[in-house]
């Protein structure tokens, strides 16, 4: 247990440096699928979150009874229950919002993810280092998902947010909105921070 | 001796037993299913409502347009919608359609027809307003589409949607991509054709099926 980290450290780990899209590569079905504009990415993440931070304090409350050969099964459960809640709960009250975010949000489900706090934090650690852990692993996510639907949204409508930001004559590039553009900017996105971070560790290599 | 042994092994037995191990596994189903179905018990109806609500809300706006369904709302005329469903015999099979009736102070006003069909990606679900004899095409309204982002979604806007407000339903209308000059074309969204034409063929179909009984009922 006493190298397990620290909530503190879970929390700032999951941020940047145990980021789960750009270091974990984990969630990328979502990552790809709904970050074609701002706000379906911000409804994403906040539904991830949701279901993250849930999932992690129930499966650290009963850490103790879990049996090995048993875990898996009680992580979907958990899981699964908090996704439909998040799913019933934007079609009742965003209902626009639960229309264009369609399966995805049910897809949640498999989002590895949650599954891997699960297994790696809230199975091992109290109760407060598990949700420290949720809520960075989500900012985490929030920060991924959002760097990639602005980019998106902007080149590929001109719009922020749905609001126009680039002027009128700007030639929308239709191909951002479209699943190559989620490629594209994941790709491009993902190449410059393997190449900050090798950048980096040469410099601290020589110093 | 004897009896301690089998008592033990009883235990053992029990300790192992498969329902026994999953007790946990069994505790939460049971708990969480009663969660889920406490929240759908009070969500349901919100979501229903949603979606009935849409269809509603959209009904003066596709019979009168924008301005003459604010005018009705200002002047606080009696609007009553009556949802009913019209039965067609085709190829042998039955075809089921919701039509609402629209009537101002007791006289008929129109019709709103929800209609589906298969689009580029997926089913595309419309809201088509018509005139008390079904002859002219009133509003258009998309209700549920999985076009492709960015072009065939684009079949939701209410620019595109406009240039079907005040067709004919007599003939059967057209997608061009070269300008639409003929009272019966369509200009087509513009790398959408698919999405264009799955939107007036569904039109041009559900007239072919309706629009005799509309009028008939008009009379």
């Amino acid at each position: 247990m006493a190298d397990q980290p620290t909530s503190t450290e879970r929390f700032i780990q999951g941020i940047l440096p145990e980021n789960p899209v750009y270091r974990q590569l984990l969630g990328l079905c979502p990552t790809l699928a709904v970050t074609n504009g701002m706000k379906s990415a911000i409804t994403m993440a906040a539904a991830v979150g949701f279901v993250l931070l849930c999932a992690n304090v129930i499966t650290s409350l009963i850490r103790n009874l879990l049996k090995p050969h048993l875990r898996i099964v009680i992580f979907t459960l958990t899981i699964a229950t908090f996704v439909t809640i998040a799913d019933r709960f934007l079609a009742a009250y965003m209902y626009q919002m639960s229309k264009t975010l369609g399966p995805y949000i049910p897809l949640i489900i498999v989002n590895c993810i949650i599954i891997c706090r699960c297994e790696v934090c809230a199975s091992k650690q109290t109760v407060v280092t598990a949700a420290s852990d949720a809520i960075g692993q989500s900012i985490g996510f929030a920060l991924a998902l959002s760097s990639i639907a602005a980019i998106r949204e902007i080149l590929g409508t001109g719009m922020f947010f749905g609001l126009r930001v680039l002027p009128v004559a700007w030639p929308d590039w239709v191909i951002m909105v479209l699943p190559p553009g989620a490629f594209l900017t994941f790709g491009i996105l993902l190449g410059m921070v393997n190449w900050i971070d090798s950048r980096r560790a040469a410099k601290a290599g020589k110093n | 001796m004897n009896a301690t042994h089998m008592e033990q092994s009883f235990g053992q037995r029990i300790k192992n037993n498969n329902i026994v191990q999953a007790w946990l596994v069994l505790t939460l189903a049971l708990f969480f299913g009663a969660s889920l179905a406490g929240i759908q018990l009070t969500l349901a109806p919100t979501i229903e409502a949603n979606k009935i609500n849409e269809t509603r809300q959209k009904v003066p706006e596709l019979v009168f347009g924008k301005a003459g369904a604010l005018e009705i709302l200002k002047q606080n005329q009696q609007l009553e919608i009556t949802p009913q469903t019209m039965e067609i015999e085709k190829h042998g099979t039955k075809v089921f359609y919701s039509v609402f009736e629209t009537r101002v102070a007791g006289k008929l006003a129109g019709w709103v027809v929800k209609t589906a069909g298969q689009g580029y990606a997926d089913k595309i679900e419309l809201l088509i307003g018509l005139d008390s004899a079904a002859e002219t095409i009133t509003g258009l309204f998309v209700l549920d589409q999985k076009e492709t982002p960015g072009l065939g979604n684009k079949i939701v806007t209410e620019k595109w949607r406009n240039q079907f407000i005040a067709k004919k339903t007599g003939s059967p209308l057209t997608v061009t991509k070269e300008g639409a000059k003929a009272p019966n074309e369509i200009d087509g969204v513009t790398g959408a054709t698919i999405s264009s034409r799955a939107v007036s063929s569904i039109i041009n179909t559900t007239m072919n099926d309706l629009k005799g009984m509309l009028a008939a009922k008009a009379r």
